[in-house]
């Protein structure tokens, strides 16, 4: 056990070379050897110090050969991946953090992406008395973790689908306020998920476009394009409503490309940082659009996918909240009292089942939000560095 | 001087060459041999003491302050001269009731103040403090003492000169007007103010002392008062491209380096074939001018510092640390769009800001790029209201639309990015001493 893959989903350490900053070794002692560096060339891997003590190392990898590398940090066995970093372009160099407890590993690189690795050599990591807790259990959670996730996303979209077809139904047969009224509870599903939704090319565009990113000539579908034909008063002068035919294509389109979307969830699979970035990645959403009343420019229910997005964030969160207690139960708490006080601040507009539109906050309720939105944010910055190292 | 590069070069011995007798202010003649292309340009006067590129140019630490950019030559100065570090940029318009003779006399009078200006000296007869005492001073003032700082002044003519939106031809010059120079169209995300953009005339006025900047576009005004008022204006604090091999290329707020492809002033083909207007390109006056695009591109930082180096370094396509492409080696080897790594996925994503902007994913189309950094106040949300003032000059305004578009519809950076304010200008040629800029125009 004492190799045991820590780095948790491996290859997410690789981005995280400024996080050395933060996980200086306790001790304090031995800063220097915990620094090492790689040299990659064409037939040699040749790391500084074949030795170094236990806690958290940086690899300063360069690769000075003419062939993309790859740098990996093996266990006794030589096949168990404890961490590794990929895609390095000749002439760079790029930082692999790991946290190691004592014992013996293997270090080699593997110009060229194929083969089993050159110039494999032993690695040692000494006792330096830092304490390195590693729980045995660990993997096992963040798998659990990780496929919760996946079947939260999956039940979102299957009910987006549900919600997207009661809604098209309404537009198209004319019943314009129960279209209204499934709106924002409707899209509350696709703004949970939306960092997930979005990846899949073509179909955030034809889902979710703003009339803003539309380029001259290009057609315009999806939510917000059937939003201005139920909202048309902030149109602008000249808007006609659309023709039966119109409404009849945007309605088909929107089911049929939420069809699509609800295949394409059905089998994804999530990382830990994937899971800790989506969080920060739906309150990005949060900071650039719904603070600012750009999303639902016609509607002004910014304030459900507001809620939406950071339901979504606190399912990411409480996925691996457990986990965090154990790392860093500071940190936790910091999290769970700024993930309150912005639901606090949400909760102040609430309107019976609806939220207070956007164009009725004042600019001091706007300011709180986005500056609540911020002190949320600099914490969960913190969780993926706490995480996946 | 019949290349950009020579035309552009300072004057290695002061005002004297383009700008006839005067009084130089604050002009040392000490240390100014050798000024140009040292490394040295980048250097403000206050804080060339903390600059690692003060190493470069040990030889002398003030000769960038008193660098002097001819202001009469072939082309306007400020476009192939190397960037300096500040920017002032104004939009214009003309007021209602200024007549064609009016537009030339506005135009020859900012034309001898910039030429003084540039060289050093105040503007006016008198300038700040030798006119009579019961009168408002001719200058400002606020440059008395400073060097001349290598500022230019570059005039530039947009759309609604010629013709007003609603089709008016105030001066005459509907029939003079270049095809090509009509609004750029709409790109997709683009959330223009009006505020920020168009204008019947601009000045981009640059120095290596912002004081200088801000003094040329504030007697320049004044100067204009009656005949054309500001429209909008913006201050730019730091260059974020390099326009001459000399110089070391700085980095945007997003703190990644852009713009290294930039067309130089040493690269006299491509300044010829992507930068001047051609004889036969248009309208003869406009020969040897170019077109300038301005966009006011405002730059979500606070949600950038949110994302993971890697998403970082993945959507501008170059590493952080030492603008290297992510395809290997240093910052100046070429991308190789094509090398892949894992999976066979290309190191440079298909989406990363440096493949989508590179002439060769765009029918090897050119521009020179000179913007500037920004940073003003900040708006209603404690966001501060910051980014990125590009500037590009272009033989051809269909060049920078053809690379935006591209950009506009797949950039991975469209996400951290907004495009609020923008404008075009056709910026003529350079005048001759005696003459006036936009001359040809009127002839």
């Amino acid at each position: 056990m004492r190799a045991r893959l820590l780095p948790l989903v491996a290859a997410s350490a690789v981005g995280l070379l400024a996080l050395t900053g933060c996980v200086a070794n306790a001790t304090g002692s031995d800063s220097a050897q915990a620094a090492l560096t790689v040299d990659s060339s064409a037939d040699a891997c040749t790391v500084s110090a074949a030795e170094a003590p236990s806690g958290n190392l940086s690899f300063t990898v360069t690769n000075s050969g003419d062939q993309v590398t790859e740098f990996y940090l093996l266990a006794e066995d030589g096949l168990r991946i404890v961490g590794e970093v990929e895609n390095i372009g000749p002439g760079l160099s790029r930082d692999l953090v790991v946290q190691l407890m004592p014992g013996r590993y293997v270090t080699t690189c593997k110009p060229g992406m194929i083969g089993a690795g050159i110039d494999q050599k032993a690695f040692t990591v000494t006792d330096s008395g830092t304490d390195v807790t590693v729980d045995a259990d660990l993997d096992a959670r963040i798998e659990v973790a990780n496929a919760n996730y996946a079947a939260y996303v999956r039940d979102q979209v299957a009910q987006l689908l549900t919600g997207t077809q009661a809604f098209a139904d309404a537009y198209l047969a004319g019943d314009d306020d129960t279209a209204r009224a499934l709106y924002a509870p409707t899209r509350a599903h696709w703004e949970r998920v939306e960092t997930v939704a979005e990846s899949f090319g073509d179909l955030d565009p034809q889902l979710d476009l703003r009339e803003a990113d539309l380029e001259e000539g290009q057609d315009w579908t999806g939510w917000h394009a059937i939003e201005k034909d139920l909202w048309p008063a902030d149109a602008e002068a000249g808007f006609a409503a659309y023709t039966p035919e119109q409404r009849q294509n945007l309605a088909t389109l929107l089911v049929a490309d939420t069809t699509t979307l609800n295949e394409k969830v059905q089998d994804l699979d999530f990382t830990l940082s994937q899971q800790t970035n989506g969080a920060i990645g739906l309150l990005d959403e949060v900071a650039t659009g719904k603070v600012t009343g750009e999303e639902e420019f016609w509607s002004h229910t910014d304030l459900w996918d507001f809620q939406a997005n950071i339901d979504g964030a606190k399912v990411l969160y409480a996925g691996v909240r457990d986990i965090l207690l154990e790392e860093d139960a500071d940190l936790a708490a910091d999290l769970d009292s700024e993930f309150a006080e912005l639901q606090e601040l949400l909760d102040a507009q609430r309107v019976g089942e609806d939220f207070t539109l956007y164009t009725d906050l004042t600019p001091a309720e706007i300011k709180a939000f986005a500056d609540q939105v911020n002190a949320l944010g600099e914490p969960l910055n913190q969780l993926t560095a706490t995480l996946v190292l | 001087m019949t290349d950009a590069t020579s035309s552009d070069s300072p004057t290695a011995d002061g005002p004297d060459t383009g700008a006839g007798p005067q009084a130089p202010r604050g002009l040392s003649r000490r240390g100014l041999f050798g000024l140009a292309g040292v490394g040295v340009a980048g250097l403000g006067l206050g804080v060339a003491g903390d600059r690692a590129a003060l190493a470069v140019a040990a030889s002398s630490a003030q000769s960038n302050a008193s660098t002097v950019y001819p202001f009469y030559q072939e082309h306007q100065a400020g476009i192939v001269t190397p960037a300096q570090d500040r920017l002032h940029f104004a939009a214009f318009d003309v007021a209602d009731g200024t007549t064609r003779a009016d537009l030339v006399e506005l135009l020859q009078d900012w034309s001898v103040a910039a030429a003084a200006m540039t060289a050093g000296r105040d503007v006016g007869d008198y300038g700040s403090v030798s006119g009579p005492y019961d009168a408002p001073p001719e200058d400002t003032g606020e440059a008395l003492g400073l060097p001349p700082a290598g500022l230019t002044i570059t005039f530039g003519f947009g759309p609604t000169l010629f013709q007003t939106a609603a089709g008016v031809d105030r001066f005459g010059l509907a029939a003079r007007r270049p095809a090509e120079l009509v609004d750029v169209p709409h790109f997709p995300g683009d959330m223009l103010e009006e505020t920020r953009s168009g204008g019947d005339l601009c000045i981009q006025a640059c120095a290596d002392d912002p004081q200088v900047a801000v003094h040329a576009i504030r007697n320049l005004s004044r100067i204009a008062f009656g005949r054309a008022a500001i429209r909008w204006s913006q201050l730019g604090f730091g260059r974020t491209s390099s326009t001459s091999t000399s110089q070391a290329t700085p980095r945007n707020l997003f703190g990644f380096k852009d713009g290294t492809a930039n067309i130089k002033a040493e690269e006299p083909a491509a300044v010829t074939e992507h930068l001047w207007v051609g004889a036969s390109d248009g309208p003869a006056w406009l020969a040897g001018g170019s077109y300038l695009v301005a966009r006011r591109i405002r730059m979500t930082i606070e949600t950038w510092d949110r994302t993971s180096l890697r998403e970082q370094e993945t959507v501008i396509g170059r590493n952080k640390g030492e603008g290297a492409p992510l395809s290997g080696g240093t910052e100046f080897t070429e991308p190789d769009f094509e090398l892949a790594g894992r999976a066979d996925q290309p190191l440079i994503d298909t989406a990363a800001h440096v493949r989508l902007a590179h002439p060769s994913q765009n029918d090897g189309i050119r521009m020179l790029r000179r913007g500037y950094n920004f940073v003003d106040g900040n708006d209603d949300l404690g966001r501060l209201d910051a980014g990125l003032f590009f500037i590009s000059f272009q033989r051809t305004p269909a060049s920078f639309t053809a690379v935006q578009l591209n950009l506009a519809r797949h950039d991975a950076l469209n996400e951290y990015i907004r495009h609020v304010g923008s404008a075009l200008f056709a910026v003529p040629p350079g005048a001759a001493k005696g003459s006036y800029v936009g001359a040809p125009l009127f002839a």
